[in-house]
């Protein structure tokens, strides 16, 4: 045969490469998705059993506020009002993030808006630095620092919603800030230079030029601030005080669905309605960061200009 | 590059095959023991003595807690199941199908902070605070002070002790909780009004550790049922355990070092000192 | 009010805010290494840790966490390499790419509690790993994967398409052009993210309570061969880490000095996220002027 049809027909040297390529990049992407899908596969089978095996009620595990799901109520299903860990999980979490936005906003301002390249790098490293320290040794300042300093200026005994939100704020904030300079520097530098040769301030310049650009990447570094408090066990754990009781302010014990969650699964037994009343509120974590995705999603789509 | 992935993809797999497959070719059987986080150093020392006498023995000791030891023993997932519960009192256990060795008895004192200004309670007292009527120390004869609660998660045996003794029938209100004696001991020092309970081993002298009706926490009270919040450490093993399991029980449960020194440095109460015993339903009879 | 001193307030505002999370950072750093450095020293490092006997150290916990982490890295390096190429290079705009970088932004956002327990429960019981090292990679390979995908993406984005078309140009295949002149360039910002990764990973402790366990089975440090249950090198026993160690000392730990073994261990750790970060950024920095002509 022609060597040059031969050469043309058969698939070449690139053709090859090209396709151990794909397989390689594919495979390893399918793992992923895999991993992600038995995790919730397996967290949602166990977490519905609590309905479908154990006979709890679903409208208890959102409303109702008596969680002790060993016992069982007057109407023969067990207790699991999750309410009041919800409420503490939420509430924990938007204070925290309401705290740390302005925080991370003026930090990252800085960053891209004022600081020399030195000051710059060194505030990278800081932030970079509070992501590096383990969650439990911010667990363990938060009870000796943060606990004595909520009871000394706010009152109570110090455990409660207020000090776990103060564990978290600091635990969210370079998530938060290294976000927010990713989305202020992609501001195109076009749009600031405009504004200040209309003889705009450097403030005016940034509070109604880069801002406002920036206002999608912003929201969505919150949201993934958020995501990160809501699934936060060890440190607010040991500030909270974990009482699943309905909080009666941010002074008062309280828990998140993390902290009971952690606190409980060594002491129930597999497959008792006890041990999957705390997948159930696993499920809820899972379903809560698939929700918080969703929402940056749906912002990055709204916000797109 | 694509080299190194391929080659580092092959490492990864060889690396997860050998994790599956090299438990099962030692040479005498490896003991597996997981279960209450509050027994695993007494355990986990006692395997090091065990381990001067029998170096070949590889014996590993996890925690998890009481729940996750006996669900896993049951199972059949690890050789020894450490628990400060009954397994009877455990939901979703079936006793009958493992069998029960007491290491040692453990008692529980109730602790406050040192600002409260109370050192003794009664038993009734203490029982109305967990419950909820009396909630500043100035009702139990301590400083006007209110009373913070902390109480230990459900399930675990420290508490499943406090409530057999103390609560008895009367329902407890619900509280601050935490799983772990560090915390306890931690918050209770630092929280001012805080009243909580550990174990014996956990006792420190920066907080109060409380008598209850004149009755000091000590070892010595424990053996007579004196002072009455004690219970068994057990260790559970399945009706077939291997031959090293037994062995190394066995050496536990008789060997002098382990009995009377190690536990008594330790506060423990070695069963051989008991001059009653308690059955699962806490009813106390003389040995 | 004048819009220049409105300016100037604000201005000054932005910083005394990035000002107060220097002195939040310094006030952190800074006590955890003024209570733990003073119980440092050469013996605490190398001397392995005591149940409830003074004078404990952290030899194996050291050894253990750094051994993880490699294992760690051995895993999810490739994968994360091989998903972060199919997102720069090959993945079509449609909803199945959409759903991919979701799960990747899931995973990334999953509580650490519950990859432990799944873990738990498929690694350690179902899978009869036992309590292991490898268990606890498996763990901290699915913390690692996103952060690393993400990583490699941005840094092949950064990529000009430039080096692309050149690559194709030359007859060169995708991946070839990809394997050869993309990721060369993109090597320094790769690097810099599987350091920085690294810190992270080295200091979880909730993942590894239910995978690593948490007891320190004795090493023998003469023994090298991996199939040897003393080994250091044995990736199916049981391994406590630093922040394991931490964790652990505090919820039960009877040792009387439990308060400063605990203290030390946190500043070691520190420390070594510390070097982790500044390291991250001089390699990053050397490996840019090594494939790049600048700096020359």
């Amino acid at each position: 045969m022609d060597p040059i049809k031969k050469k043309i027909q058969n698939k070449s040297k690139e053709t090859r490469q090209e396709l151990i390529g794909k397989i390689l990049s594919y495979s390893s992407i399918l793992l992923i998705v895999l991993v992600v899908l038995s995790i919730f596969i397996f967290v949602a089978s166990k977490g519905i059993a609590t309905f479908t095996q154990n006979n709890a009620s679903l409208k208890d595990f959102f409303f109702s506020t008596d969680w002790s799901p060993t016992a069982v109520g007057k109407d023969g299903r067990p207790l699991v009002g999750a309410l009041p860990m919800i409420t503490g999980s939420f509430g924990v979490t938007l204070l925290a993030v309401l705290f740390a936005t302005p925080f991370a906003i003026g930090t990252a301002l800085y960053m891209t808006e004022i600081a020399s390249k030195k000051g710059r790098n060194f505030l990278q490293i800081v932030t970079e630095l509070l992501v590096g320290i383990p969650s439990v040794v911010y667990g363990f300042i938060g009870l000796n620092v943060v606990v004595p300093f909520v009871r000394e200026h706010f009152g109570g005994s110090g455990y409660g919603i207020l000090s776990g939100a103060f564990v978290l704020f600091v635990m969210v904030l370079p998530t938060v800030t290294s976000l927010t300079v990713d989305s202020l520097r992609a501001v195109p530098s076009h749009y600031k230079s405009a504004s200040l040769a209309l003889g705009a301030t450097e403030w005016q310049t940034i509070y109604k030029v880069t801002l406002r650009a920036a206002l999608p990447g912003i929201l969505t570094a919150v949201i993934f601030g958020m995501a990160r408090a809501f699934g936060e066990a060890l440190a607010v754990q040991m500030v909270i005080g974990n009482a699943t009781l309905m909080p009666k302010g941010l002074l008062s014990a309280s828990s998140t669905l993390t902290s009971v969650l952690t606190m409980g699964i060594g002491n129930t037994v597999m497959g008792t309605v006890g041990n999957n009343a705390l997948w159930s509120l696993a499920l809820v974590l899972l379903v809560m960061s698939l929700v918080f995705n969703l929402l940056v999603k749906w912002i990055g789509r709204k916000g797109r200009f | 590059m694509k080299k190194y992935n391929l080659l580092w993809a092959f490492v990864a797999m060889f690396f997860i095959l050998m994790g599956c497959s090299s438990n099962t070719k030692d040479a005498p059987k490896s003991i597996q023991i997981v279960g209450s986080s509050a027994m695993q150093p007494i355990v986990e020392m006692g395997a090091h003595q065990y381990q001067k006498k029998h170096p070949e023995q590889k014996i590993t000791v996890q925690g998890g807690g009481s729940g996750t030891g006996l669900s896993q023993v049951q199972s059949g997932a690890v050789d020894v199941g450490n628990s400060d519960i009954f397994a009877s009192q455990q939901k979703g256990i079936d006793a009958n199908k493992i069998v029960d060795h007491q290491l040692a008895v453990i008692g529980v004192a109730p602790i406050v902070n040192k600002d409260a200004g109370v050192k003794n309670v009664t038993m009734e007292q203490l029982q109305k605070i967990y419950a909820g009527e009396y909630t500043n120390w100035r009702e139990v004869g301590g400083k006007d002070m209110e009373i913070v609660v902390i109480d230990r998660a459900h399930g675990s045996g420290t508490r499943a002790i406090f409530d057999d003794e103390v609560m008895a029938d009367t329902k407890k209100m619900k509280a601050q909780e935490q799983d772990s004696n560090g915390s306890v001991q931690h918050m209770v020092s630092e929280t001012p009004g805080a009243l909580s309970y550990v174990s014996f081993p956990y006792l420190k002298d920066t907080f109060v550790a409380l008598k209850i009706d004149g009755v000091t926490p000590t070892p010595k009270n424990v053996t007579t049922n004196k002072w009455k919040l004690w219970g068994y450490e057990h260790m559970y093993t399945s009706k077939n355990a291997s031959k090293e399991t037994n062995a190394f029980i066995k050496y536990l449960l008789k060997s002098d070092q382990v009995q009377e020194k190690l536990l008594s440095r330790l506060d423990y109460i070695s069963i051989r000192d008991m001059e009653v015993t308690k059955d699962k339903d806490g009813l106390v009879s003389p040995k | 009010m004048n819009m220049k001193t409105v300016n100037k307030v604000a201005l000054t505002t932005i910083k005394i805010i990035a000002g107060l999370v220097v002195v939040i950072l310094a006030f952190l750093i800074g006590r955890i290494l003024i209570q733990g450095l003073p119980h440092i020293s050469w013996h605490f490092l190398t001397s392995p840790s005591q149940e409830f006997i003074a004078g404990g150290g952290i030899s194996y916990q050291l050894f253990n966490s750094f051994y993880l982490l490699i294992l760690t890295l051995l895993i999810s390096f490739p994968i994360s390499l091989g998903a972060g190429i199919f997102l720069s290079e090959y993945a079509p705009k449609n909803w199945f790419t959409e759903i991919i970088r979701m799960a990747i932004e899931i995973l990334s956002s999953l509580p650490s509690v519950v990859v432990g327990l799944f873990g738990f429960l498929l690694f350690v019981v179902q899978f009869k790993m036992g309590f292991s090292i490898i268990a606890g990679a498996i763990a901290l390979t699915f913390f690692n994967l996103p952060l690393l995908t993400r990583n490699v993406e941005q840094a092949l984005e950064s990529v000009s398409d430039l080096q692309r078309e050149a690559g194709l140009a030359l007859g060169l295949s995708k991946w070839k052009t990809v394997i050869k002149v993309i990721i060369p360039e993109a090597l320094p910002g790769i690097v810099t993210g599987i350091v920085l990764g690294a810190g992270r990973v080295f200091g979880e402790a909730a993942a590894l309570i239910y995978t690593a366990g948490q007891s320190a089975s004795t090493i023998d440090f003469t023994n090298w061969n991996p199939f040897n249950a003393a080994s250091p090198l044995n990736w199916s026993r049981p391994a406590e880490t630093l922040a394991v160690h931490i964790w652990k000392i505090n919820s039960e730990g009877i040792m009387p000095d439990a308060a400063a073994v605990s203290a030390g261990t946190s500043a070691v750790l520190i420390i070594v996220v510390l070097i982790f970060n500044l390291s991250a950024r001089y390699l990053g920095n050397k490996l840019y002027r090594k494939y790049t002509a600048a700096g020359k």
